[in-house]
């Protein structure tokens, strides 16, 4: 059902922009207004979001510790960066975090065998795909600021040199455009290969998905097979970025299909999963440190309960308490 | 009580089954579910709708209104605690938790895959709670809070330890324990909570411990087991109870008192106190130091970890001791003193021993029992003869919580391998921040339930298994009461040839104590090796 259902979104999205653009020749709908209304959807419902989780409290402190504590005995090494104590540590696990996946390094396979037997099996293929799916879209994302920018900077100069390292074909390849496109349909054939990933996966695990292959498709067919007038986009796109929006006239239709799916993806996002781009940062289990025995952590809705206190104990069990000789505040 | 297939009739199957699982509605199957709590449990403590009722019946005899409260319960939490809120929005189900799971591992039920454990309130959450729910309904993994849903958490949050190995492996971290902890809370607001949490909280609410111990019974059963160390090497330690101006307050969980094997590591203890010296006392009104109210909502918590500061006030003692306990620590470590702190009335703990100054737990004054005799051994304050464990070969079990709410992981081993000379690690990745559950914790500990107990627990006892066949491992330590309790009944089920230790009961039989008669046994009674009646082949 979600496969079908998301593969059906993602083609009506197509079709609206083929109709649009060249049946009612929309241009300025789909190259203008929706483009405005993407980012600007985009920033404010991200902000948005994030301000939402944020003004919930974090009670407790609750890392998951994944490595020794800190103590003061000697000879017992801390874990700085998986067990972190000190804001430094905490940073510094953020960062293998949310640049390298550390968590999801850890996975392995449970094999179950008769017995019942059970193995673990070396499995990094979905921190490698994930790995590379997410620096490549990063990568992805800088080159395109060249559509953004006049002069065009000098890191995006050098992202697109060093990716496109190998020097194959004119215009070169890049790397992360075959790496995008592999990774995704990884991702996505695990999802369907795998019994359990297929079992627990929803239309909103396949549509980014698939709204990610149409969008890295159609940039590819785009830059190697049916060229676009790529003076006339950036006149476009720098006609946006400037906010004085001109439409240049004989821009391919392909154009419009890929940044209406742009389009989509910024507009989707903040409402969807993508949003653990931003929700990371905030996760309790790992942006906080393992110092709650040495600095009380304050819950700011910490309320008073109702207890039962000693003197309730000791009025119950006074008697039986003398007898035994246990001290008692009063004796009767 | 349900009959619990032998281990090899288990049949455990990964493969997720061709129905979806929304349209899957859980079946009660005896074996697989807890006794719900009884009137008189939930009344003692004031919590809502009390009454008799049973998981299996078809009424579970909620309020008329029990939606609009669970979805008041849902706000109002969402509201208090970002935890909640961000890990109802960001998971992706990836999958990468799905055989982290104990539970899953054992069972093969999908929906103890963490990821669908939490979907199962996720969905109701996208239903009620977002824009894209409430218009899309399922096409946006929405759901109805229908009462098939509702049965269907009471089944699954009553079926997850709360031990976090999952939120080890999540990219996000997004920790299953605080959606099962919310979810029982949300249970527990229509009075839905099973009577081995329910118990316990009742009993340590009024009385003090777990076990409902009064305090003249709790004093008695101290006593006998200072007979039982006499008997074992003459000397004769004098414990004292609810003694004022004591310098350290110690706090263990019931358990220890109560039952085989803990009772040993609580003989451990008491030696151990002794030969140093140390200037305790043990509290009757502060007699536990698990919480079972951590099982069943964080205000319940509260309520009962308050006795500990309040009777160390009372007492007038400078820190706390803290003995093995897994659950015990995390809210030790993670909760008590935001709850109930500050305990500006305490002191830093300083070991009086040592001079150690443990600023490590320089705010919540409250040490960990291994922590402090591993720099008692570091310092060459013990005697200690480790060949007195000769006839065990030893393995260690982290508890999840000590391991993963606390990163207590050197200490343990080094104490062990300071007191025994055969000390076997299972294999990585069953250890450790990656430990295994035993199956067993966070109040699931009972009987009726013995079923999924054992499934739950196949991960950690096949690990042990491996140490057996390869190393003739025979005892498994652990720092945990409950682990003590029911790796017990783990063992004997998967491992038969494996005994189940405390840490401090391998203490207990290393000390050399001054005035000590030569001991033929160790402290159950065991021969010691060399002093059995047949030639020990092995040796």
């Amino acid at each position: 059902m979600g496969i079908k259902f998301s593969l059906m979104v993602v083609g009506a999205l197509i079709a609206v922009v083929f109709l649009g653009v060249k049946g009612l020749g929309l241009y300025y709908l789909f190259g203008v207004i929706i483009p405005y209304l993407a980012i600007f959807t985009f920033i404010g419902g991200f902000v948005l979001r994030i301000f939402d989780w944020a003004r919930s409290p974090v009670p407790f402190r609750i890392p998951t510790t994944a490595g020794q504590q800190y103590t003061p005995l000697p000879g017992f090494k801390q874990n700085k960066l998986d067990c972190p104590s000190s804001t430094a540590g905490v940073i510094g696990r953020m960062a293998l975090e949310v640049l390298l996946f550390r968590s999801l390094f850890r996975n392995s396979k449970v094999e179950l065998r008769d017995g019942p037997k059970l193995t673990y099996q070396w499995e990094k293929w979905l921190w490698l795909a994930g790995l590379l799916f997410h620096w490549s879209f990063l990568i992805i994302l800088i080159r395109h600021l060249r559509f953004f920018a006049e002069p065009v900077p000098g890191f995006v100069h050098l992202t697109e040199t060093l990716d496109g390292i190998l020097q194959l074909g004119l215009p070169g390849v890049y790397l992360t455009d075959g790496l995008f496109l592999v990774t995704v349909t990884y991702l996505f054939v695990r999802r369907v290969v795998i019994p359990q990933v297929k079992y627990i996966s929803l239309p909103a695990d396949y549509f980014p998905l698939f709204l990610l292959l149409a969008l890295g498709t159609t940039g590819i067919l785009m830059r190697y097979f049916f060229k676009v007038d790529l003076l006339k986009v950036k006149e476009l796109t720098m006609g946006l970025a400037s906010f004085h929006p001109t439409i240049p006239e004989g821009i391919g239709i392909l154009f419009y299909i890929h940044f209406f799916l742009v389009c989509t993806l910024f507009c989707y996002f903040p409402f969807s999963k993508l949003m653990h781009l931003g929700g990371v940062f905030l996760s309790p289990t790992r942006n906080l440190p393992n110092d709650s025995r040495m600095v009380r952590h304050i819950n700011p809705w910490n309320y008073p309960v109702k207890v039962h206190t000693y003197q309730e104990y000791e009025d119950h069990f006074r008697e039986k308490m003398i007898e035994a000789g246990l001290p008692v505040e009063k004796e009767q | 009580m349900a009959t619990v297939p032998k281990p090899h009739e288990l049949t455990i199957d990964h493969k997720p089954p061709q129905a979806g699982w929304m349209e899957t509605p859980v079946v009660f199957r005896p074996g697989t579910w807890c006794y719900a709590a009884k009137t008189k449990n939930l009344e003692a403590i004031g919590a809502p709708n009390p009454r008799e009722w049973s998981p299996a019946d078809e009424d579970w005899k909620l309020p008329e209104n029990w939606k609009e409260m669970i979805f008041e319960g849902i706000r109002e939490r969402l509201d208090k605690y970002r935890s909640f809120k961000l890990f109802m929005d960001i998971c992706v189900r990836c999958g990468a938790c799905a055989d982290k799971c104990h539970f899953f591992i054992g069972t093969g039920d999908p929906k103890n895959m963490p990821v669908l454990r939490a979907e199962l309130l996720r969905s109701v959450y996208r239903k009620d709670f977002t824009t894209a729910g409430k218009i899309m309904g399922k096409f946006a993994g929405g759901r109805e809070l229908t009462m098939d849903v509702f049965k269907e958490w009471f089944y699954y949050f009553f079926q997850c330890t709360e031990c976090r190995r999952c939120s080890v492996f999540c990219p996000y971290g997004i920790d299953t324990a605080e959606i099962t902890i919310i979810g029982r809370e949300l249970l527990n607001l229509v009075g839905c909570n099973i009577d081995w949490i329910a118990g316990p909280v009742a009993n340590c609410y009024h009385n003090g411990n777990h076990l409902g111990i009064q305090p003249h019974a709790f004093k008695d059963m101290i006593e006998f087991f200072v007979d039982e160390i006499e008997a074992v090497n003459g000397v004769r330690v004098e414990p004292t109870f609810n003694r004022k101006g004591a310098e350290v307050l110690f706090i263990t969980p019931s358990g220890d008192v109560f039952a085989d094997p803990g009772t040993y590591t609580l003989m451990g203890y008491l030696m151990l106190f002794h030969e140093i010296g140390l200037d305790y006392t043990w509290s009757t009104y502060a007699s536990e130091g698990g919480n079972f109210g951590f099982f069943t909502s964080h205000e319940t918590m509260k309520r009962l970890n308050a006795k500990m500061y309040a009777e160390a006030k009372r007492l007038g003692v400078k820190w706390i001791l803290g003995g093995e306990c897994g659950h015990m620590w995390r809210v030790i470590n993670q909760y008590m003193d935001t709850m109930n702190g500050p305990a500006d009335f305490l002191e830093v703990p300083v070991s009086p021993i040592t001079g150690t100054r443990f600023d490590n737990a320089r705010s919540t004054k409250m040490t960990h029992i291994v922590e402090f005799t591993a720099d008692l051994i570091q310092h060459g304050k013990l005697k200690l003869d480790p060949s007195r464990n000769d006839h065990l070969r030893v393995t260690y079990h982290d508890s999840c919580n000590t391991a993963r709410g606390m990163g207590f992981l050197e200490e343990p081993r080094y104490v062990l391998k300071n007191v025994c000379n055969n000390f076997f690690e299972m294999p990585t990745g069953t250890t450790r921040e990656q430990t295994f559950c035993c199956g067993s914790g966070s109040g699931l500990n009972t009987d009726e339930y013995m079923e999924i107990r054992m499934r739950g627990g196949l991960p950690r006892a096949n690990a042990v298994q491996y140490v057996a066949n390869r190393h003739d491992v025979n005892m498994l330590a652990c720092i945990c009461a409950i682990d003590r309790a029911v790796l017990t009944a783990s063992m004997n089920y998967w491992v038969p040839s494996v005994g189940v230790t405390g840490v401090h009961e391998l203490v207990g039989n290393a000390l050399v104590m001054e005035g000590e008669t030569e001991r033929t046994t160790d402290l159950r009674g065991e021969p010691l090796a060399g002093m059995e009646e047949s030639e020990d082949e092995d040796l």
